[in-house]
């Protein structure tokens, strides 16, 4: 008899977000700076 | 329950100025996010960008202090993400984007509307010729002929300039057109672009 074999394939790929964007991320938080004077607050990325 | 209370942690250390806290709540939440954002776009370049901006409004908003934990850190960065998907869809919608394929070229559907250089030449030829052939025709015609195609005047201006009846101006540049193609024809002169 004939054998069946099968490939687990795996047909749902999962969705990440990729690692250059969560270090994009990462990096962006490094950068942010939010300063306040007199009630306003600003922001800048000092990269 | 213990999944609040990881994230309210998270974010309070976060607060705190611990990078490393925010690291553990993207990647916490990277791919429930990144499949529910790819659910309705179907794009993994542009669920990649939505990702990208829900994050960089929730760096904005907890480093400003204005993000108030209730427990409801993941319902809060969805409908942040909810909104950026419906902001992605409107602005498509203003402005369609094809993607070409190996059965359909977008440039096809796009084109250059500027003549080429060798038909901007053809096209220049041929006007001179006219401007000469146009010389040809009698005073009359040629007057209305003038005022109607290169001046762009109406019947109406035109038979007030020339004192004459509406139908005496359409008839003469009817004339007029007749007598340019008897020129044409009799002088074998091709005018085509």
């Amino acid at each position: 008899m004939e054998e069946i074999y099968f490939r687990n394939q795996q047909n749902c790929e999962i969705v990440q977000a990729k690692p250059e964007t969560v270090s994009f991320l990462l990096n962006y938080s490094k950068s942010l700076k939010i300063t306040q004077a007199k009630g306003i607050q600003f922001e800048s990325n000092l990269n | 329950m213990e999944v609040q209370l990881q994230d309210s942690l998270l974010i309070k250390r976060y607060c705190a100025g611990d990078e490393k806290a925010l690291e553990a709540l993207i990647e916490k939440h990277n791919q429930r996010l990144s499949s529910f954002i790819y659910s309705k776009v179907n794009n993994r370049d542009i669920t990649e960008d939505i990702f990208q901006d829900t994050f960089i409004k929730v760096i904005k908003t907890l480093r400003k202090g204005a993000y108030n934990e209730e427990g409801k850190f993941l319902p809060w960065i969805m409908r942040i993400a909810h909104n950026l998907i419906i902001d992605y869809f409107r602005k498509s919608s203003r402005m369609p984007m094809y993607e070409g394929s190996d059965s359909f070229d977008i440039f096809s559907l796009i084109s250059d509307e500027k003549l080429n250089a060798e038909r901007q030449i053809i096209k220049d030829q041929i006007e001179s010729d006219l401007v000469v052939l146009i010389q040809e025709l009698p005073e009359d015609q040629r007057e209305v002929l003038i005022m109607r195609i290169y001046k762009d005047m109406s019947f109406k201006e035109i038979s007030e300039n020339t004192g004459v009846s509406i139908n005496t101006a359409l008839g003469r540049m009817r004339y007029a057109l007749l007598n340019l193609r008897k020129i044409i024809e009799k002088n074998n002169i091709v005018l085509t672009n």
